[in-house]
């Protein structure tokens, strides 16, 4: 599922939108998306995600550029003959209906005859483990139980493509993760292709394939989810997703694949070069908290370190996760797992932290 | 149950909540007042009085004890020619003779000068009284006036109800239609409630887009949009019928411009007020806000998702208005559907102005009797039908849709 699909199943080539003939919502998009895949569009409210979705769905006519559907051009087919299934925010469960009408909507305006469409029906109300509500009216169930009828509806007229616009945003924590898996697993055993436009990132990284991370109009990066948690490619996407050290300096010395950093500071760091090109150059060196280290043996030989002062150990449970002071910032972040052995700290240690370099990367200056 | 110390749950509740339950009483005791001294009180006088006329029984006491002692069919006896004799001196000499001739001219007409005329010289009437009186006019002697007499006689009376169906009484009593030619009030009704559901109906067809419009634009034209649809309500109810006359006459612009751009020729000029069309055109203008309101508000909070989910499910946006929108707005059709057809059964002032001879409605009818013709009691009793149609109505519709589904904001 690389980005080079030349047969995508899903096409946008150079999708530009605007709405009030002044500014770009979405800016030159250019995305494939292969048979079977789940892709998430990721990125902060107004990035231009939902606008995308939209367009995708056929409620929004794109400005410029063209949205291939299974190698047809759709830009001028109406919502109703795209035969793509889609789960809104809210669900947008028809309110004067039963489940079961609910679901047979879609079959009756395809013309389906009762029995078929009483199979179907059925066929979907079990794969969401929803059987016995077909009587019942939405405002009879609870938010997961609506949840779970909204997907059953998506899927009930067997569409190629399924698209989720924040489906799981109403609910709350513990249910969100369970209907995680459920959607996961149902888009494993019907191989259908998902489009799933999110806000969360821990969403986003337990569900999909690929992601793309939207900001200000365009893609900032696509990749599977290690990838763009372990290899973000700029300062945005590294700053989006997880939590983020971020250093700024000045690159001192530039050799293939490492890079050396001076700090404004004065200090010297190590870190992977992302998008700097040479010595001299402004750049911003993004850490993982969870990565950086204050014991010298696990730290690779020869690696700079840096002094820091603790300012705070906060108790989390599975994690300690430690304030420091590192080159005068004050918002150096620090994630220690809780083991038996774990060095406990305390507000005013000194300290010398360091990690290796393929886990600093620096990327862009904001 | 009972408290933890002791007292049953239910009283001690009731202790609980009696101040708040007193003070929200109070609260409402003054509309509560007003409502029952300015409303019920002269609606219930109102109906009382379409059952109830003494202007016969209370003016010609003797005459009336007369009939409450004989039986119906009786041939009124000296006694009787006597009682009336007294009856009419007495009613002569206080000035109310009127008053009993108008109340028998209304089940037989043509009787109120005979009363006027006879009670002039009823001081010096003698003995015996039956001679002296038909002496005096010979339509004394008709057994049709004695029976009439003995109808109104009694104070309570079904008769007007019965006049405000078309129907009467024959001289023994039996319940007949009228003469074909003095019935109005039944076909007047049925003219007044197809009126309403014609108005009724063109306020939804010219309001529901109007409605979803408000609904669906974004706000700052939104608000444009209804401060046109409110204006109506600021302005003077006859400076907008007026306007219409204005429009509508057939020198009117209306009329003017059509001429002028050759659709009609000059002799083709359409007669579009004065007459039902004219009453159309008012009461549905004057109306449409009250159809426009509750639809809005029903329309307001439905999320376009419901019809984007239904297109995406397959169906045309014809469908999809049909079998989604359009059901979840019907609260507000059925509200909007009966504020107006109410407000137009009984509408009296567009109609007296534009409505010509053949736009007149039941309320106009009403007015008339109330204010030309002094028969209160028969304006009450068409008045009582009006409402008791209404409430039918809206009984009709609580078994069709239910109650319930009714959404005035």
């Amino acid at each position: 599922m690389s980005e080079s699909h030349t047969d995508a199943f899903v096409a946008f080539d150079r999708v530009q939108k605007s709405y009030d003939g002044a500014s770009l919502v979405v800016k030159d998009l250019n995305l494939n998306i292969g048979k079977g895949e789940f892709l998430t569009m990721l990125g902060p409210s107004g990035s231009g995600k939902t606008t995308c979705l939209m367009m995708l769905a056929g409620f929004e006519t794109a400005t410029n550029g063209e949205i291939r559907l299974d190698g047809t051009n759709i830009n001028m087919v109406p919502p109703h003959k795209r035969g793509i299934g889609m789960v809104f925010q809210n669900y947008a469960l028809f309110p004067h209906m039963t489940v079961g009408e609910n679901l047979s909507f879609p079959l009756e305006v395809r013309g389906m005859d009762k029995s078929t469409r009483e199979a179907k029906i059925k066929r979907a109300l079990d794969m969401v483990q929803m059987g016995a509500f077909a009587n019942r009216r939405p405002a009879q169930l609870s938010g997961g139980q609506q949840q779970r009828i909204a997907l059953a509806r998506a899927l009930v007229f067997d569409p190629k493509l399924v698209l989720m616009d924040e489906p799981l945003g109403a609910l709350d924590k513990q249910l969100r993760e369970h209907m995680q898996f459920e959607i996961k697993h149902l888009h494993e055993s019907l191989g259908i292709t998902v489009v799933y436009v999110t806000h969360d990132q821990g969403e986003a990284l337990t569900m999909s394939d690929r992601i793309a991370v939207f900001n200000d109009g365009r893609i900032q990066q696509l990749a599977p989810p290690a990838d763009l948690y372990e290899r973000p490619d700029n300062s945005f996407v590294a700053g989006f997703i997880g939590e983020n050290n971020k250093l700024p300096g000045t690159i001192e010395d530039l050799s293939g694949d490492k890079a050396l950093v001076r700090l404004a500071t004065g200090e010297l760091i190590d870190a992977t070069p992302v998008n700097v090109t040479q010595k001299g150059q402004k750049t911003l060196v993004s850490i993982r908290p969870e990565r950086v280290e204050f014991k010298p043996e696990m730290m690779p030989a020869g690696a700079h370190v840096i002094g820091a002062e603790v300012l705070e150990v906060i108790y989390m449970g599975d994690i300690l996760r430690a304030r420091l002071r590192v080159a005068g910032s004050d918002d150096f972040v620090m994630k220690m797992r809780n083991t038996l052995g774990q060095t406990r700290l305390t507000p005013g240690d000194q300290l010398k932290v360091g990690w290796h370099p393929q886990d600093a990367r620096a990327l862009d200056p904001i | 149950m009972t408290t933890s110390d002791g007292r049953p749950l239910k009283s001690a509740l009731a202790t609980a909540q009696r101040r708040a339950k007193r003070r929200a009483f109070l609260l409402v005791l003054p509309l509560l007042a007003f409502i029952v001294i300015t409303f019920i009180l002269p609606i219930g006088q109102l109906m009382h009085q379409a059952i109830y006329n003494d202007g016969f029984s209370a003016n010609m006491p003797r005459t009336t004890a007369w009939f409450a002692e004989t039986p119906p069919g009786t041939p009124p006896d000296e006694a009787a020619w006597e009682a009336l004799a007294h009856d009419l001196r007495d009613a002569a000499a206080a000035r109310t003779v009127g008053v009993v001739g108008t109340r028998v001219n209304y089940e037989m007409s043509g009787t109120r000068s005979l009363f006027t005329s006879t009670a002039r010289g009823a001081a010096r009437f003698e003995p015996p009284y039956r001679e002296a009186l038909i002496a005096s006019d010979p339509k004394w002697d008709d057994p049709v006036l004695w029976g009439t007499m003995r109808q109104v006689s009694d104070a309570y009376s079904a008769n007007f109800f019965l006049a405000a169906l078309d129907m009467t009484r024959d001289v023994n009593g039996k319940i007949v239609p009228m003469p074909e030619d003095r019935q109005i009030y039944v076909s007047l009704f049925v003219k007044t409630f197809l009126l309403a559901g014609l108005i009724t109906f063109t306020c939804f067809l010219l309001g529901f887009p109007i409605a979803h419009l408000l609904a669906t634009l974004p706000m700052k034209w939104s608000n444009l949009l209804m401060i046109l649809v409110l204006l109506p309500f600021w302005t003077s109810l006859l400076v907008r019928t007026t306007s219409w006359m204005v429009l509508l006459q057939t020198q009117g612009v209306v009329n003017n411009s059509l001429v002028a751009l050759g659709i009609i020729g000059e002799d083709g000029r359409i007669q579009m007020i004065y007459n039902q069309m004219g009453t159309i055109i008012a009461m549905t203008h004057i109306l449409l806000p009250f159809m426009i309101l509750p639809l809005y508000s029903v329309m307001r909070p439905i999320p376009p998702s419901y019809v984007r989910a239904a297109r995406s499910l397959g169906a045309t946006s014809w469908t999809a208005f049909r079998r989604v929108y359009l059901p979840q707005t019907l609260p507000g059709v059925g509200a909007g559907s009966l504020l107006v057809f109410i407000l137009a059964v009984g509408y009296y002032i567009t109609p007296a102005l534009v409505g010509g001879a053949s736009g007149q409605l039941i309320s106009n009818l009403i007015a008339f009797h109330m204010q030309n013709s002094l028969n209160w009691s028969l304006a009450s009793a068409l008045a009582a039908l009006l409402l008791a149609a209404v409430l039918v109505l809206y009984w009709i519709y609580d078994r069709l849709v239910g109650i319930d589904n009714l959404k005035l904001g």
